[in-house]
């Protein structure tokens, strides 16, 4: 395993006695069916760094991010946010556990029958008995920092995916959050769209001094923005390090994500019968 | 052989473990819905509003030709015994008994159920759902609840409002079309309808209140998050609740009778 | 706020409907005065049995309905049913000997009150009293005597 020094570590890392690692997951088994999705992945993000989670399609990435917020149960293993272990909390303390984090679908997922400003508001209304003038401070600063205090009164219906995805921002880290996740937030973008993104992501990791998830197989900008990053394949950490030392790691798997080839450990055919017996079979037949 | 005898015997099996399952989560709603109607019961107007309000026009629409039609039935069957002054109670009886909560049920499942589950549907189809998980807020409780008590609480109001304006209807057929003598017309109704017919619609109403409600709302939140998914569910809620509403309806006239 | 405020409008608006109609179904009062006239008289009848006989009943005469029954009740004294009924004012020269009879209309039909007209020479006006009254025929009783008198024809053939 490739180590990782911390480069710039905010300086509250060195308060208190907590340890670097925020989320710490061991030996983790996971499956949908008969597949096995994870199968003994051990895995731990440090306070204030943003990771990256990357692999092909299908490795589970998405997967993960919901096991380690426990919308799913793993079948086996622990995963520990904070030194807690998650699965031996009850609903409300998993709901306290949930208010520390800041989620950012792909999508966006904002709700369809709310405005900008209520989406954004929405976590506040509900965990909170602020008046209307603290929320609306506190919302339309949120709206700033993305750049959208302008769209406060449209509807999401009337946003483009890029606008979506920066009010869903706003509304993940509107209580605040320890941790913000990010499940391909770089997908779909127009190439402005996505530098504002990216430059979000960073700026809210460094200026807040949370600690980012961030889910994506874009090699590019996870490279220009993440500190560590895992590469997922087979249910296992495939790789990890700095985007660098991924890039110029000598796995064949690495390599082959990484250059974006076709073909290679992860085979461009999908399994089947060999070619030439199948196509013969059927003229027989 | 045994293939098929498995099969069959694991289709059972589903079908009790959903049934099982639907059984719960009408407890968990149930449940919630005491905190929701003191604490938050802005959320459920809206339902009420986006069920019952909405449905008027369908509802009294249907319900003015549907009392029409009764009377006209009725008016043509009680000439042949000279006994037109019965059209009205005729009408009345088939309305506030069956007609006026059956009907309004299944209009009510074709243009608020099926509304309910593509919400809920896309809802879930669109990471909504899992986004409140994620904001620590329970999405049962905060999205499934109000909307269910949404319909709960308009479907007695939507089955008055059908068997009013079938009256309504049934009025202009039997004393302007048929000239039945107007006193005559409700005169036989306040002697011959009884309260306890009233009561037999209402009852019937709120627990079609239910059924429907709670199958839209199942059907919804257990809808495949796909395009597809929600449509097919959408279409469930309508077959289900109309099978469930018409068995609902036989047993409990039997046990009233 | 003016979304929510219509949204409330619109469900109290609903709320109030179904109430009304509930409440029109369990008593079925046809809003408003069905009998349609400019002004009208009261007469009073007394009637050993008024049957089924209900407020709103049409009272009629030669099978014209010129009036309604407006209350009903019993006499404790006289031990006998009071009928009050409105006439159209329009026909003020109904004699004030007719007699009133409670009929059916039809075998299964509702009851009401038809005139028969006298050959006096005063009218009958507010709040004069019809004295000649037919009761209503109770298809029990009916039946009852017809199956005595029966059930002797029986025994005589016998």
């Amino acid at each position: 395993m490739l180590s990782y020094a911390a480069t710039d570590g905010p300086d509250w890392n060195t308060l208190g006695d907590y340890s670097e690692n925020l989320i710490e997951i061991h030996d983790l088994k996971y499956s949908r069916g008969h597949r096995a999705i994870f199968d003994g992945l051990n895995l731990t993000i440090k306070r204030g760094e943003i990771t990256a989670l990357m692999g092909p399609s299908g490795t589970g990435k998405t997967t993960l991010l919901r096991l380690i917020t426990r919308q799913l149960i793993p079948e086996q293993g622990a995963i520990f946010v904070d030194g807690i272990d998650i699965s031996t909390l009850n609903q409300t303390e998993l709901y306290q556990l949930r208010q520390r984090f800041g989620m950012l679908f792909q999508n966006g997922a904002l709700l369809t029958d709310l405005s900008v400003f209520e989406n954004v508001a929405f976590p506040l209304r509900e965990h909170t008995k602020l008046s209307n003038r603290l929320i609306r401070h506190i919302v339309l600063t949120k709206l700033h920092a993305v750049g959208l205090r302008g769209a406060a009164d449209m509807m999401p219906a009337q946003l483009s995916g890029g606008m979506a995805r920066r009010v869903a921002l706003a509304r993940a880290m509107v209580m605040d959050p320890e941790i913000l996740i990010y499940d391909e937030p770089f997908v779909g973008l127009d190439p402005i769209s996505l530098g504002v993104i990216v430059r979000l992501v960073r700026r809210l990791n460094d200026a807040l001094g949370i600690t980012s998830i961030v889910v994506s197989h874009d090699v590019e900008e996870i490279a220009t923005v993440a500190d560590c990053s895992f590469l997922l394949s087979d249910g296992k950490v495939a790789a990890s390090g700095s985007p660098d030392e991924l890039r110029t790691a000598n796995s064949e798997l690495v390599r082959q994500f990484m250059h974006g080839m076709a073909d290679g450990p992860v085979a461009f055919h999908y399994q089947a019968p060999g070619y030439e017996e199948q196509l013969l079979g059927r003229d027989i037949e | 052989m045994t293939r098929v005898l498995r099969d069959i015997r694991n289709n059972l099996l589903e079908f009790v473990r959903t049934f099982g399952a639907f059984q719960l989560f009408f407890l968990r709603l149930l449940r919630h819905s005491p905190a929701i109607l003191s604490t938050r019961f802005g959320l459920v107007i809206k339902q009420v509003y986006n069920t019952g309000a909405q449905s008027l026009v369908i509802i009294m629409v249907c319900g003015l030709f549907v009392g029409a039609v009764l009377a006209l039935q009725a008016y043509s069957n009680m000439a042949i015994f000279n006994a037109e002054d019965w059209t009205g109670v005729a009408a009345h009886l088939a309305l506030v008994k069956e007609l006026g909560p059956v009907m309004t049920a299944i209009l009510f499942a074709a243009r608020a159920g099926t509304a309910l589950t593509s919400e809920i549907g896309l809802m879930k189809a669109t990471d909504q759902l899992s986004a409140m998980e994620m904001m620590a807020v329970n999405p049962v409780r905060r999205e499934l609840v109000p909307r269910f008590l949404g319909g709960v609480i308009a479907m007695p109001f939507l089955a008055a409002i059908f068997s009013a304006t079938g009256m309504f209807g049934a009025h202009i057929v039997g004393v302007e079309l048929f000239q039945v003598d107007v006193g005559s017309f409700w005169q036989q109704i306040q002697l011959i309808g009884e309260s306890a017919d009233v009561n037999e619609g209402i009852i019937k109403s709120v627990v079609f209140g239910f059924a429907a409600s709670v199958i839209a709302v199942w059907e919804g939140y257990n809808a495949m998050p796909t395009a597809e998914g929600v449509g097919r569910a959408t279409t469930r809620t309508v077959v289900i609740t109309a099978i469930s509403i018409l068995v609902f309806d036989f047993m409990i006239t039997a046990a009233l009778i | 706020m003016r979304q929510t405020r219509s949204v409330e409008i619109g469900t109290g608006l609903f709320v109030l409907l179904g109430m009304s109609s509930l409440f029109f179904l369990t008593t079925q009062t046809t809003g408003g005065d069905d009998f349609k006239a400019e002004s009208v008289y009261t007469v009073e009848a007394r009637f050993e049995n008024i049957g089924s006989l209900r407020t709103r009943a049409p009272v009629t005469i030669s099978g014209v309905t010129i009036g309604r029954v407006t209350e009903v009740s019993f006499d404790p004294v006289s031990l006998e049913a009071v009928v009050h009924f409105v006439v159209d004012a329009k026909y003020d020269q109904i004699p004030d000997d007719s007699d009133a009879s409670i009929l059916t209309s039809g075998i299964l039909g509702s009851q009401y009150i038809g005139l028969q007209a006298g050959g006096s020479d005063m009218y009958l006006e507010d709040g004069s009293e019809i004295l000649f009254t037919q009761s209503a025929i109770v298809l029990e009783n009916l039946i009852g005597k017809f199956l005595v008198n029966a059930g002797s024809g029986d025994k005589e053939s016998d």
